[in-house]
């Protein structure tokens, strides 16, 4: 193993290392930033799966955000479910909902795929206000943050972080399991050339349906920790914009990289407070600058250009290539 | 003792006969060629073989079993292996990952398995690795196993695309053109690769070429298609003879030393 292979392998725990340290360095506002940060990571992540390595556009990921965080909140507000069981059936249930809405989306392709995704970001929060009873409509659900269990001396803040950060290194780690193996390698193979993969042997329906799946659990459990960490929900949060931040997201971090679904969810934390901070009168306008430098500057994403000069830097140093 | 039976094959697009009732056999151990002018259909029947295009009518059996009804992401597992005349490669992955989707076929782990890393899936991924950098070394590939397929001269990938077939361990494969673009000395050393393929893989081969000097020089037994119908079959001293076969290819010659020039 080359130095610079072994450097890699340190990122994922000093990481971890550093964003553990995060709450007692942090003011609590902050760490809630953070702890968003996390929630978007595992959200783009999902939809990186199904964009970036699978080739299918989803403009309505919205959507099962939505689905996982009234999962949760209904769950907690009508049959008073512990919040750590909510988080797994929003999962499973975004999971099931996302390879069915995959099985029609089999005959979209490209910019059809996401329009028809685009339709279910839009139909979403005026479905929720429809059923009322269960959603309480326009004025939604009002929950109470977890408490954090007794003797670890964390506030509501720190525990909801460490509950995220347990749930994104779980989800990370699972992920990345699976685009290294076997079905990763189909997946890839089905957004290259889906042709050639049906002919080596992959179920290139199966496998596409199976990917909105697990793409749409991302995102669900996404959004069922977004329900505890902003203890309440409400339709409008949920509208076409969210979807199309997950978008911004994915390709601002790095398309069909994991890295850059944090990368990603950094700049949509992040880049619009900063815009805020920069002009009061016109945010939209620098965050929009903000868009097209960074696209400009890393057209592959922040993953991809950090790779890239990863690889420079590794050749310079005449560490490279020796594995 | 016929490995394919390919019984009266027909396929209509729109008012085209791309085949006509074409019906021939390939036997276990052996190379046969498939050759005839372009658009006679031979690229057709690959696909019809590999259940990629559907036909109109017939009956195709691989080792008896009619195999018609299966759908495409079957073929592999059953025994039928493919290259495609114009680069199937998955860009994006390196050449090792190429070939190691060629093992997805023969391999069962599944999403659930594969997030989880159960021990068992890490053992079918390094059976997986070990047959896919075997092929590698077997094609001269070695070298280029963490290449991204991108980039690559065209003959470099069209032999990945060879490993990427061999890698499911067909009894049969399809061999698209693997000759196109390929200069005198290759062709030669293509020549023996299939021989190898054949006899020390045990690797029955259906191979449609334009280049008549490696088809002849290398089959056991060549078809003939012509506007989507069969007009000979037979050794390939026969075939060359042919007056049918002559006048398709008229102003072509086809002995082997002219051919081979």
């Amino acid at each position: 193993m080359s130095r610079a292979q072994g450097w890699r392998r340190a990122i994922a725990p000093a990481t971890i290392a550093i964003a553990c340290a995060l709450p007692f360095l942090l003011s609590n506002f902050r760490l809630f930033q953070f702890t968003q940060v996390g929630i978007y990571a595992i959200a783009l992540l999902g939809l990186n799966i199904l964009t970036g390595y699978n080739g299918q556009i989803s403009l309505g990921h919205g959507a099962f955000y939505a689905l996982g965080a009234y999962t949760t909140a209904i769950m907690i507000d009508k049959w008073n479910v512990a919040y750590g069981w909510t988080i797994p059936v929003a999962g499973l249930l975004c999971l099931a909902v996302g390879f069915l809405f995959g099985i029609p989306a089999l005959r979209l392709e490209g910019l059809y795929l996401a329009l028809a995704t685009f339709a279910l970001a839009l139909a979403v929060p005026q479905i929720l206000k429809y059923f009322e009873h269960w959603t309480g409509g326009s004025q939604g659900i009002v929950l109470s943050k977890p408490d954090p269990p007794r003797g670890l001396g964390l506030s509501p803040d720190q525990w909801l972080y460490f509950v995220t950060l347990g749930v994104v290194v779980v989800l990370f780690v699972l992920g990345a399991n699976l685009l290294r193996g076997r079905t990763g390698r189909a997946i890839v193979a089905i957004r290259d050339n889906p042709i050639a993969a049906q002919a080596m042997g992959v179920n290139g329906a199966l496998y596409k349906s199976l990917t909105f799946g697990v793409s749409a659990a991302y995102t669900g459990v996404a959004g069922a920790l977004s329900a505890l960490a902003i203890a309440f929900v409400a339709p409008d949060a949920f509208n076409v914009f969210l979807s199309i931040t997950f978008l911004v997201g994915i390709v601002i971090g790095g398309l069909a990289s994991i890295s850059g679904a944090i990368f990603g969810a950094l700049f949509i934390q992040f880049v619009p407070n900063w815009a805020q901070e920069i002009s009061k009168a016109a945010p939209w306008a620098i965050y929009g600058i903000f868009l097209i430098v960074f696209m400009y500057v890393m057209p592959r994403g922040i993953a991809g250009s950090l790779r890239l000069a990863w690889t420079r830097l590794a050749r310079v140093g005449g560490t490279g290539r020796t594995g | 003792m016929p490995i394919l039976t390919v019984r009266d094959l027909t396929v209509r697009f729109g008012g085209i006969l791309a085949l006509d009732s074409v019906s021939f056999d390939v036997d276990a151990g052996q190379i046969v060629g498939l050759i005839g002018p372009n658009g006679a259909g031979k690229t057709t029947l690959f696909n019809c073989l590999s259940r990629l295009s559907p036909p109109d009518e017939g009956d195709v059996r691989f080792d008896g079993r009619p195999i018609l009804g299966l759908p495409a992401h079957r073929i592999a597992e059953l025994g039928i292996g493919r290259t495609f005349q114009n680069l199937a490669l998955f860009p994006t992955l390196t050449v090792l990952q190429n070939v190691m989707v060629g093992v997805h076929g023969r391999t069962r782990s599944d999403v659930l398995s594969n997030a989880l890393r159960l021990p068992w899936v890490s053992r079918e991924e390094a059976t997986i690795h070990a047959r896919a950098t075997e092929l590698l070394r077997f094609l001269d590939l070695g070298a280029l196993a963490d290449h991204p397929a991108a980039g690559l001269p065209f003959g470099t990938l069209k032999r990945v695309e060879l490993a990427r077939a061999l890698a499911s361990s067909p009894r049969l494969l399809l061999v698209d053109e693997p000759a196109s673009g390929l200069n005198h000395e290759e062709v030669a050393t293509l020549a023996k690769l299939l021989r190898t393929i054949r006899d020390s893989r045990g690797v029955t081969v259906l191979l449609v070429e334009h280049h008549m000097g490696l088809v002849m020089q290398v089959s056991d037994k060549v078809v003939v298609l012509d506007f989507g119908r069969k007009i000979a079959e037979g050794p390939p001293v026969d075939v060359q003879k042919n007056p049918d076969v002559i006048r398709a290819y008229l102003g072509t010659d086809l002995r082997v030393d002219a051919g081979a020039r």
